[in-house]
């Protein structure tokens, strides 16, 4: 118990009262490791991710149901100020940078929780990592590319030192290229800053990869859980989140099966 | 030509003070997409508190002056915390309409104290201060005005660049989610919005006064004249609410001076009906940076 870090106990979300997302999500993350979340779209991963950050509520969502404990404190239902001061920091989804501010500008938003403290050498940690964004750092974020602006949005969120990063589908319309160096990154972030991360993707082999555990979803429910690479040798996994045959080869459209393999949880 | 340069410079400074009003109201929209229709009322409220300031409490100008903004600097955080902030969330017209009740509330309350007649600030600008520029006179007010325009100007542009909470505000405005994700306190954003706006309200109003004299219905009035300068700027834009007032004043006062007084005050609305024909946005509208 010593080293959990964040809990959720049988959650439920709705949203305007009547849009039941969550179904009784129950996870639970230990310090310091990385924890990666994965499912077909609408499976209610973002949610999740909304119920521990605060930020349901101005989408109208609530948890009606369970607790989420952080730190042996309950925290379900606060408000973003609030739970962004105890240092969990959401990065959105669809990266989200302030358009109209420069990149070091969206990069000192980033201090909100700590206003009033010398940032400086948080910006040269942020540096530090994403060096990609030093040339631009003058320049408007609303004309960088997409891999600058994931760099960006990461970098702001780190500004913060949080305890537990939320990260909404780093690898969303990024090159492969660009994807790898951004997961490279995640795992340094975690190794050296000691962050807790949840890693929320669409990209599960590259999620699998570097996180320690992982979380299946469908349908507003946990379906699978297990050590990562656990499950991403679970031929179930493999079959519907990886495309691979069973066997472990790319899967081909010459392999025409006469029959499909059913998702045994639903 | 000296009408015509008498008439440039009456108009620059009214213009001026127009694009100063206009830009605590261009800040409250676009910090919280509200239109504040009880902005006119704060212009008033500065000048009567000023006017309360140096003749009934007899305090020396400048700490009247000082006090007054320090009062409406409040005075703004508290209406955003009573009255405005149980309603976020809320549908858009229910807090517009409370911005119509705050500013019929205002008006009346001012009525009640001071009444509807006009009152006139003692003479509290040396007349050293008028600049004689060729045949022209430039009276002190109008000198004062355009000094402390651009005090104040400069200094919310260095707020807003550099610091903290300045580059706070502009991230709200900017994409209230993700400032909410960083866990910027948005609400306090709102309110110091709201501070600022009344705090620039109030010196506009107290400079009005001293130009026009004080009388509750003219300087509300000057409350809706808000509208055809950050229609014409853009609602989006403090830059432009300045070139927006400035242009504003200009067409009055030339129209004042050549063609007639009556037609001066109708002026910027005819601006307005135009500007919304042919370019809703305004000159300094936002102008989408698109990328996907």
């Amino acid at each position: 118990m010593e080293k959990t870090l964040l809990q959720l106990n049988n959650i439920s979300v709705v949203y305007s009262d009547v849009i039941q997302v969550l179904k009784g999500v129950s996870l639970a993350v230990e310090k310091n490791h990385i924890v990666s979340l994965i499912g077909s779209n609408g499976a209610g991963k973002t949610t999740t991710l909304k119920a521990i950050s605060g930020l349901l509520k101005p989408e109208n969502g609530k948890v009606t149901d369970g607790t989420i404990i952080y730190e042996a404190r309950t925290v379900q239902n606060q408000s973003p100020e609030t739970i962004t001061r105890l240092g969990i920091i959401q990065v959105l989804e669809g990266r989200q940078p302030f358009k109209y501010l420069t990149i070091e500008e969206n990069l000192r938003v980033g201090t909100a929780t700590k206003w009033g403290e010398p940032y400086k050498k948080d910006l040269d940690i942020v540096y530090h990592y994403f060096p990609a964004l030093i040339p631009r750092r003058k320049s408007l974020a609303g004309y960088c590319s997409g891999g600058e602006l994931q760099m960006l949005v990461m970098g702001r969120a780190l500004m913060a030192h949080p305890k537990l990063l939320l990260l909404d589908e780093p690898s969303l319309g990024l090159a492969p290229l660009v994807v790898k160096e951004i997961f490279r990154i995640i795992k340094r972030i975690n190794e050296e800053q000691g962050s807790t991360i949840i890693l929320v993707e669409q990209n599960a082999r590259m999620a699998l990869q570097i996180a320690h555990y992982g979380y299946v979803m469908e349908n507003g429910k946990i379906v699978m859980e297990g050590r990562a690479t656990e499950l991403a040798a679970n031929p179930d996994i493999k079959e519907f989140y990886l495309g691979m045959g069973v066997s472990g080869d790319m899967k081909s459209y010459k392999d025409v099966k006469s029959y499909k393999r059913r998702k045994r949880w639903l | 030509m000296d009408f015509f340069l008498q008439l440039l410079i009456n108009g620059l400074c009214l213009g001026f003070l127009y694009g100063l009003s206009a830009m605590g109201f261009v800040m409250i929209f676009k910090s919280s997409s509200v239109l504040n229709f009880a902005h006119g009322e704060l212009i008033a409220l500065g000048a009567f508190l000023f006017l309360a300031l140096v003749t009934w409490a007899g305090i020396p100008i400048p700490i009247s002056f000082l006090l007054t903004l320090a009062v409406c600097f409040c005075f703004g955080f508290i209406v955003e915390r009573f009255f405005l902030r149980p309603l976020i969330g809320e549908p858009l017209i229910f807090v517009i309409m409370l911005t119509v009740g705050l500013a019929s509330m205002f008006k009346g309350l001012m009525l009640l104290i001071w009444g509807g007649n006009l009152h006139t600030y003692p003479d509290i600008l040396p007349a050293s201060l008028a600049i004689q520029l060729g045949p022209v006179t430039i009276p002190p007010v109008y000198i004062a005005s355009l000094v402390i325009g651009l005090i104040f100007l400069s200094l919310f542009g260095l707020f807003f660049k550099y610091s903290s909470q300045g580059i706070y505000m502009r991230s709200v405005a900017d994409n209230q989610r993700a400032a909410l994700s960083l866990g910027v306190h948005v609400k306090r954003v709102f309110a110091l919005s709201w501070a600022i706006a009344s705090l620039v309200a109030g010196m506009s109003g107290i400079v009005l006064g001293i130009i026009n004299g004080i009388n509750v219905h003219n300087l509300s009035g000057i409350g809706l004249k808000v509208f055809p300068v950050v229609i014409l700027g853009g609602l989006d834009s403090i830059g432009g609410a300045i070139i927006g007032g400035l242009i504003i004043g200009l067409l009055e006062s030339f129209t004042g001076g050549y063609i007639s007084t009556s037609l001066s005050e109708v002026v910027p609305f005819i601006v307005l009906v135009f500007i919304l024909l042919i370019k809703p946005y305004g000159l300094f509208g936002l102008v989408e940076i698109e990328r996907v």
